[in-house]
Order: C-alpha cells, then structure tokens, then sequence
C-alpha cells in the first residue's frame, strides 16, 4: 500500500476529531454552569440513603440546601456523631441541634391482648390483608401484625415482637416516614422523643365494647383526664386524646390508674404488654 | 333500536350465547336451587349501618331512645347517589353506634331492639302507586323506597333508571344469570315470582321509555327460563334469552356482550351502548315496592354451603344479624372454616357474626376445610393460563408481578380500573397465586397513594 493512499483517511479522520473537539470545548466554555464544588465534597459525607426524613428530595438536595444556610446540619438524622462535625466543619458552621423525632405506634394490642376474630391466609402483607377483610383481628383499629412497617424501615429500626407488634428502636429511627407510609391502618406517628405520654390506642369504641374486643384498648374511662393537668388530656370519640401543643404539662401521674395501661409513659423504646415476660422467658 | 334488535336475533341464530374467556366451577346449586323461599322469624335485635350502598352513606334521622314502626324512615339520602334506609322491624333504637360492617370494617349503624309480641305490621304505604307516575316520578319513589341493586354491589336502583345526558337507551337488560356457585336467590324469584319479574321489568321499561327488554338466564336453570317465559306479557317485547354457563356470564358487561355483542368501553357506562342492566331480584324489588307500598326492608338471600347444616332460601329482615341467620338454619357443622357473603368466587370473607345481612348480601355461604384448605402459594410459571381466562383481556401475571412490587402507578398503567375483581385468574392459577386479593390490593393501594398525594 502506498504512502498516500494511506495518509488521505488519517488525515479525514484527524479533521473530523480536531473539528468536533474544537466544538466540544466551545461548548463546554459556552454553556458551562458553575456548581459549588462544596455540594459533591458534602454529599460525600452525607449517608446517602436519599430517605426523605430532612423533608429534601435527596442527600444532595440537602447538601445545597445546607450551603444557602436553609437548614442547619443537624437536620439530617441519619448521620452520625463523627460525619455531623466533619459536615460542620466543611461548611464552616455550627452542627446546630434538632429535636430527635421518632416514630411511634399507637397500638398495644399484640396477640396475647387482642382477641383474633378469625385467621388470615393470604398475602403476607397488612394492606392485602386490610384490602378483603381486615386480617381478622377483634379490633377494627389494631394492628395487623404482617410487617408491612418492618419491610418498608430502610434503616432496620423495626422488629416484629413475639405478639406480633412492631417494637421500633429510638436508637437507629430517623423519622424518615416511610413506616407512616406503609402501614394502611395509619398507626404510626412521628414525636419528639422527649413526649413522653402516648396512649398506645386507636380504638374508637368505649367501656366493655372495647376491653372484649383487646385487654390493652383504651375504654374512654376518662382517669387519665383527671389525673394529668387539666387541660392536656381531652377524652373524644371514645379515646384519650393528648393535647401535644401542652406536652410540657405532661407527668406520670397520668398514667397511674389506667385500668388497661393504655396510656403509658415511654423513656426510649416503647413497651408492650408481655413483653418484659417473653424476654425473660427467653433468656 | 334496529341495530340491537338484529344483534339479538343474530345471537338467537347463532346459538352462541356466551362471551369470550371466562371459566367453569362447578356451580354447586343444588343445595338450595329446589328449597322454596321461606320467611325467617325477626330476630331479638337489628343492626342497620348507614352505608349499605354504593355512593354517600345515609344521613341519620333517629336518635337513641326513638320508637319506630316497621318501614319507618330512619336515615335520609345524601345526595341523589344514595338511598334512604328503613326500618326492618319495630322497636326501639338502643344505641347508634360502630358495628362490625360485612365489608370487614366498622361503620356507624342503628341498633333497634324490636318490640316482643308485636305483630310487626309495615306501615300502610309508603310507596306511591305507579300508574299514572311520570318517570322522574318513579325514579323519585325508587330512590325514597331505599332500592338498591340486590346483586351484590347494591348501586342505587333509581340512578339507573335515569340515564346520563345525550345517550339513547334502547334496551333492557334483565340479569338472571347468577353465574356465582352457590348462590340461588335470583333462581327463586325467577322461579316462584315470574309475575313479579315482569310487572318490575313493566315499570323500568315505562320510566326508561324504552320498548324491548331481554331476560338473560343460564341454561343450568330451566325452570326458571320455563316459568318467565310461560308468563310473559303479550304487550309487552320480552324475550327470555337462554345463556351458556359460564362464569362470570352475569357480570354486567359479559351479559351486554353476549346478549347484544357489543363491547362496553373502558370506563364508560352500559347506557352507552345503548343498554340499562339490572339485576333480576332488583326488579322484583322494585315490583314488591309498588305493589305493597313498603320500602326495601327485606330480601332473599341464599343460606348455603357444605357448612350449613339445613341450607335454605330465606326472606331476611335487613339488619339480622348473620349469627342469627345460621343458627336458625341449624348452625354450622363442626368442620367449617370460612363464611363467604356473595358468592364464594368474588364474595368477601366474614371475621364477624355480628356482622349484618345488608341490602347487597346476596348469600350466605359456609364452606369447609375441603373447599378452603390454605394452598402454598409458588412462582409465576408464565403458562397464561390467566391470560385465557380474563373476560376483560387484561394481563393478570404482569398485574400481580406489579402488585408484590408495590407498582401501583404501572398497574393503573396496564388497566387496572378495568379489573372486576371476578377472581377467574386466581381459580385457573397452578400456582396458586391469590392474583384478584393482589388486585384488590393494587386498588386500595392506588386509592391511598392518591389520597397521601392530596
């Protein structure tokens, strides 16, 4: 093969190259947009699970929402100690402080307070169980117990108690809201971990009509609203209703005479009935 | 008219009264297809919830304490897509409270406890007569006489009767085909009360101007086909158009298909091809309705299944509760496992006895062990056998896939909203799979996404 023959492609080929590079790097110095180079160092730190608890639509929407001074560090709940101070001093700010917000359920009927109607076979799910007949349970409002919440708990906060109730743990919950999601009963709810008063209820029934259908329902005996403050605690529609906006009200003395314990005081996990027999049981 | 005509005498020709798809249980009527109706002592107590139809629930009118007579108004419609309800029986209103509902709810109801010894005689009517109504006339008389479709999905009467604007109806549809195993109500009203049938087909076709009505009725049902046709009024253009057996031939938009091969679009209502269906026992509803001038405060429902130890045909009090009911048919044997309101292909199962006959209960099924036994559920084998059995052609493997993904926006996508629930996928399965419960899913999971979303 000759010389030229050979030299008239390469040089088509190194034309075309150099004519689009040429382009390529008018374009890039044309349409650049300048991005802070803090979001990628930030969003590095961030954990990266895109769960949703700051209220962002992801770590990175977070990250720039944190460089505009929206919202302190401490709004993402999911990092740790040692990330939260690395995130701070990279922005140059204070971590700052957020209330820890957990989610709770108002439901204490596990399989030993509740009476089961019937038995459920079908899809192992609580909405396909709500969707034909309710799962059989005595209690229209209760717990379902087929963990829709658990398999939604991207952070592993949720476990399945021996009765069939999910116990969550302060401890790895965000408040990311995906269990608030998931249950089709609406059980859970987002708090502050520092309100301490729940009533572990939803139970829209009262007196005997609610005690035979779940030993730990609330019967709207009205004693919990005579022993707290006044104010704090208001009994509606068959139910005691807490009044959160007065939560600084709050004292165990409410809790004292529930007859059903439906009303408890929560110092970190909460607590079901039988539970303190069944893990001592298995140790 | 002429197109619907001819499209009926072709089908007559062809002999081939069926649809497409569809699957074949066994239909299991014989329990009760031979037991005339019979009328169930009142029970001590009645439950009516104030949500016993599609559309809004009723508006209370009682308060506790209140005396009321058999037939007294108690809730009030909300709106014209709801229906007053009556009292079934005299008595006193102990408490308005939540009660179990069949659908596996609790849902607000009036509990009356009935005066003993009262003869229970209705109060003299209520109803208007129907000679001489105009037709806005009886679809107001229907609707203050609480009739609802006695089919299953209780959707008022009255509003059928009332077609949207700018459609022409041009043909009645009678649905006799109750294609669901077990259940015979319809067979005994067609059987026992032909001339009922007819003088309500009489009234419908009155209201809704038109002039041509087809009684569709299966094949497994000859008496009944016999005795409506031996009563056929000669003014009137009533044809009683034998049916394949086929399930689910009684579905509204199967027999529309069959009976007049036309196929309704998705979304859109019979009355636009041209067609009003209504169930049988609907009609005679209506008939009972102007004839004795009391409202809807009764109907016939099937008390059957293996786990009925005397399975019977019974005129029930609305309101009685379901644990009175067996036990007045002897209660259940010992070996029962499951009570199925409706028919036991789209009926829903019952966690509570409590739990009232409504005006949409059907039947009463109790079915055993034998019938129920929990099946392991394996893999989707892709056969398409769920494919060949959907009346409406949906994909009910790609629809159940969806479903245990939690995709309800791509079910919604792959025509969801056309499901009716009829369960044919789930009864050919080899695997087992619970596709109709993975629909109904799909939808109140589509319901609630929506609700969250506003």
């Amino acid at each position: 093969m000759d010389l030229p023959s050979l030299l008239t492609p390469v040089a088509i080929l190194s034309g075309v190259g150099l004519t689009f590079g040429t382009l390529i790097a008018l374009a890039h110095w044309k349409l650049k947009v300048w991005e802070d180079p803090r979001i990628d160092e930030l969003s590095d730190i961030l954990p990266g699970a895109n769960c949703g608890a700051c209220g962002f639509a992801g770590c990175r929407a977070f990250a720039e929402a944190a460089i505009s001074g929206q919202v302190v560090p401490a709004e993402c709940t999911v990092m740790g100690s040692f990330e939260l101070e690395e995130f701070a001093v990279t922005l140059g700010v204070e971590a700052g402080e957020v209330e820890k917000r957990v989610a709770r359920l108002l439901c204490a009927g596990g399989s030993n307070v509740a009476v089961q109607k019937a038995d459920y076979y079908g899809v192992e799910s609580c909405a396909a169980a709500v969707a034909v007949s309710g799962g059989g349970k005595g209690c229209a409002w209760g717990c379902v117990g087929l963990a829709d919440c658990a398999v939604s708990c991207t952070f592993d906060a949720i476990r399945m108690n021996p009765f069939g109730l999910p116990v969550v743990d302060p401890d790895k919950c965000t408040a990311c809201n995906d269990c608030v999601v998931a249950c089709p009963l609406d059980l859970f709810v987002l708090m502050p971990q520092q309100h301490h008063l729940i009533v572990q209820c939803r139970n829209l029934l009262d007196g005997e009509a609610a005690t035979s259908v779940c030993s730990a329902a609330c019967n709207a005996c009205g004693r919990c609203v005579a022993d707290a403050e006044p104010g704090l605690i208001a009994m509606r529609a068959g139910l005691a209703v807490i009044d959160y906006e007065r939560i600084e009200l709050e004292n165990p003395a409410a809790i004292a005479r529930c007859p059903t314990n439906a009303i408890v005081w929560v110092e970190g996990a909460q607590v079901f009935p039988g539970l303190e027999l069944a893990e001592s049981e298995a140790r | 008219m002429d197109r619907t005509r001819q499209a009926v005498q072709l089908t007559d020709m062809w002999r081939r009264s069926t649809f497409r798809h569809g699957v074949h249980p066994p239909d299991t009527k014989h329990l009760t297809a031979e037991i005339p109706i019979r009328r169930m002592p009142f029970p001590a107590e009645i439950v009516l919830p104030l949500r016993q139809h599609a559309g809004r629930p009723a508006r209370l009118l009682v308060e506790k304490g209140d005396h009321v007579e058999r037939g007294d108004k108690i809730a009030e419609a909300d709106g014209f897509i709801s229906v007053p309800i009556h009292a079934s029986a005299a008595g006193t209103v102990t408490d308005i409270c939540l009660w179990p509902h069949p659908d596996g709810s609790v849902a607000t109801a009036v509990r009356i406890v009935l005066d003993s010894y009262s003869p229970q005689i209705p109060r003299p009517r209520i109803v208007p007569r129907w000679e001489g109504l105009s037709p806005q006339q009886v679809v107001a008389a229907v609707q203050q006489a609480g009739v609802v479709g006695l089919g299953g999905a209780a959707f008022p009467t009255h509003v059928k009767l009332l077609p949207p604007e700018g459609v022409n109806v041009e043909l009645l549809l009678v649905n006799g085909a109750e294609c669901e195993p077990y259940l015979t109500t319809d067979h005994r009203v067609m059987v026992e009360y032909p001339e009922r049938v007819h003088f309500g087909i009489r009234v419908m076709m009155h209201t809704l101007g038109v002039d041509r009505a087809v009684i569709g009725v299966e094949k497994n049902k000859p008496d009944a086909i016999e005795a409506l046709d031996a009563t056929r009024p000669a003014d009137l253009d009533v044809t009683v158009l034998p049916l394949t057996v086929k399930y689910p031939q009684g579905a509204e938009k199967m027999l529309i298909r069959t009976v007049t091969g036309r196929e309704v679009p998705s979304g859109k209502l019979p009355a636009h091809v041209g067609t009003v269906v209504q169930n049988v026992g609907s009609i005679a509803a209506i008939a009972e309705v102007f004839e004795t001038g009391y409202p809807l405060i009764e109907r016939v429902v099937s008390v059957t299944g293996p786990a009925v130890r005397h399975p019977a045909n019974l005129i029930v009090p609305v309101g009685t509760k379901l644990r009175d009911v067996l036990e007045f048919c002897g209660g259940l044997t010992e070996d029962v496992a499951e009570i199925v309101l409706g028919g036991p292909m789209m009926g829903a199962c019952q966690p509570d006895l409590d739990a009232p006959v409504i005006k949409g209960t059907t039947g009463i099924v109790g079915l055993t062990h034998a019938e129920t036994k929990p099946r392991e559920a394996y893999p989707c084998i892709k056969c398409g056998r769920c494919l060949d059995a959907c009346p409406v052609y949906l994909n009910p493997q790609l629809l159940g896939a969806l479903a245990q993904a939690g995709r309800y926006e791509d079910m919604e996508k792959a025509r969801l909203m056309d499901c009716m629930l009829c369960g044919c996928c789930s009864y050919v399965c080899p695997s087992n799979l619970p596709l109709s419960q993975l629909f109904a899913l799909g939808k109140s999971g589509l319901r609630r996404r929506k609700d969250q979303a506003a």
